[in-house]
């Protein structure tokens, strides 16, 4: 689910970038008031865990195809939403410097979609009233299903809503959410079962690891920076959408101008100069430009 | 659970510990300067193509003065695209207005605005890669810190990234023993896979109680202290300006155009 830097413009995601570091920013400054100084190490290796556990996959039954652990909900379940959150956050800034998963620009939309849902949602809203103290039951594999569905249907959808307000891809809004959504609800099937297979069995092995909310602030995310992250985003997701849909045709133009012939699209997209002159201009100069850049990195390859 | 993809990432740090002239750059410079460089790259209208290819001069450069091998760089890339890809895939499909025209080809918008996808792609994925590849993650995130991440942020990084391969050597042990016990199996059944992964979770948080009680014995007060980052040099400044003033520069002009324009003025 993470999104590459190709498909988003700098206008979502610069506002994906400031949502996202206004919650990292508060969640830094509750996990610091916290107190609890062996939280620093835990979610160091924590995030660690979550890496190498998706390289361990596991066979869902009665289908023959495997998943994997995603991670976004066992951490809350282990560390509470606002250190979780950054651990989810560092996860995928390690992804992006490292593996090249996502990237720089995407980065703030990728730490919304795959962070916020689960940590201060799915986890708040879902798992802990459904699962309650009980760590043993069916309630818990219930819980865990239906939150990590949840998480995931909300991350895909924003994933959809990004895509479609930076209008670098073409694919037409119905057929992108219904490409995500069921997709995304068979991950979260197994998302869910992965997690409550290992909260069950840590349950049973080790039942003091498990997070316990410390009373009075089991309020999702203890309140305003959380809040107030959330309000700034949908803000500036109305914002661009607005503009983005005043700018550029929308679905309906686009099924208008498909079923009546090509001549309403190209009179749409009024942007780049058709013409074979400008076009040829523009391909020699870019392999020139291109081949320079080339011979540079020679040059200066030689000389040091 | 492929080794070689982890030693891969340990290469990345190793090559930040190059002295080569890149390495040198302060990291807040080469942030800075990256970030630019991806705003500016992902700014274009969703068919220009042309306009794109100075950029390429930026990573081509860091290539050769930080002596990181281009290949190398490539594979990872490649890893990275299929997302992009399978997105952009599209595009030829759904746009089919003609936009270009090469002689008798024409070429519809879909395609154009595939190229430019891809390029982009290229260009932002390269230049983050780059940027660590070149810097190295302890002078990246100290970086980072004086530029304002919050320090909780900065040290959650540093112990990630320092655990990584710990944690990841354990969950080899693990699987490395189940598969000699007779289990070669891609996928494992839900129960083992619970126990297994319950397993590695209850040995990463022996771990970190380790880890944090070797922190306490030596000295640890809940107040973590990063290194601080030196000031900028002169060179510094320079790198910061002159690749943000060409940047800035190929955004307003088409350079390429310019050049094959110029061309094709000088041989008519």
């Amino acid at each position: 689910m993470h999104m590459a830097d190709a498909l988003v413009s700098p206008a979502v995601g610069g506002a994906m970038w400031v949502a996202s570091a206004g919650l990292i920013a508060g969640c830094a400054g509750q996990v610091k008031r916290s107190a609890r100084e062996n939280v620093v190490p835990l979610m160091g290796v924590l995030g660690a865990f979550v890496f190498t556990a998706q390289m361990i996959n596991f066979s869902i039954p009665g289908t023959g195809s495997s998943g994997h652990l995603g991670g976004g909900l066992i951490l809350a379940v282990l560390l509470g939403p606002p250190a979780a959150f950054l651990v989810i956050a560092s996860v995928l800034t390690v992804q992006a410097l490292f593996f090249a998963d996502g990237g720089l620009l995407a980065l703030g939309c990728n730490i919304f979609n795959l962070g916020v849902y689960p940590a201060f949602i799915a986890y708040p809203f879902l798992y802990r009233p459904l699962a309650g103290d009980r760590r043993h039951s069916a309630r818990v594999w219930a819980a865990a299903v239906m939150a990590a569905v949840a998480g995931l249907q909300l991350g895909a959808f924003s994933v959809v809503l990004e895509t479609r307000a930076s209008g670098i891809s073409d694919l037409p809004f119905g057929t992108f959410v219904w490409l995500m959504q069921p997709i995304h609800l068979a991950i979260g099937l197994v998302e869910g079962l992965a997690t409550a297979a290992v909260v069950t069995f840590v349950a049973r092995a080790r039942p003091e690891s498990l997070y316990q909310s410390p009373a009075g602030s089991a309020v999702p995310g203890g309140g305003k920076p959380v809040l107030a992250g959330l309000l700034v985003a949908a803000a500036l997701m109305g914002g661009i959408l607005s503009w983005f849909a005043s700018t550029h045709p929308d679905g309906l133009e686009w099924s208008i101008a498909r079923t009546s012939g090509r001549a309403p699209v190209a009179e749409a997209k009024p942007w780049p100069a058709v013409s074979a002159e400008t076009s040829g201009t523009g391909l020699k100069g870019g392999v020139l430009t291109l081949l320079l850049a080339g011979a540079i990195g020679l040059v200066l390859r030689w000389r040091r | 659970m492929n080794a070689g993809h982890w030693l891969e990432v340990d290469r990345l740090e190793e090559l930040a510990r190059l002295e080569a002239p890149a390495q040198r750059v302060d990291a807040r410079v080469k942030a800075v300067v990256t970030l630019v460089f991806v705003v500016c790259v992902m700014s274009y209208s969703r068919y220009q193509v042309s306009a794109l290819m100075p950029f390429f001069l930026y990573p081509i450069a860091m290539l050769a003065r930080g002596r990181i091998p281009a290949g190398y760089l490539f594979r990872k890339i490649l890893m990275a695209a299929p997302f992009a890809l399978a997105v952009a895939v599209f595009n030829p499909f759904f746009d089919r207005a003609p936009m270009a025209a090469l002689g008798p080809v024409t070429i519809s918008g879909g395609w154009l605005s595939f190229a430019s996808v891809m390029l982009r792609f290229l260009l932002t994925v390269g230049a983050a890669l780059i940027l660590v590849a070149c810097t190295g993650m302890h002078r990246l995130c100290a970086g980072l810190e004086s530029l304002g991440m919050p320090r909780v942020f900065a040290v959650q990084l540093l112990f990630l990234h320092r655990y990584l391969f710990v944690v990841a050597e354990e969950g080899g042990r693990m699987t490395r023993s189940l598969e000699m016990r007779g289990a070669r199996l891609r996928a494992l059944p839900g129960r083992v896979y619970g126990s297994l992964l319950g397993h590695l979770l209850m040995r990463a948080l022996a771990r970190a109680d380790r880890v944090y009680r070797a922190m306490v014995a030596r000295g640890f007060d809940g107040e973590i202290r990063l290194l601080r980052p030196t000031s900028l040099r002169g060179s510094d400044w320079g790198f910061l300006l002159g690749w943000t003033a060409f940047f800035v520069a190929a955004r307003i002009w088409n350079l390429a155009d310019l050049l094959g324009g110029l061309l094709s003025g000088g041989v008519s």
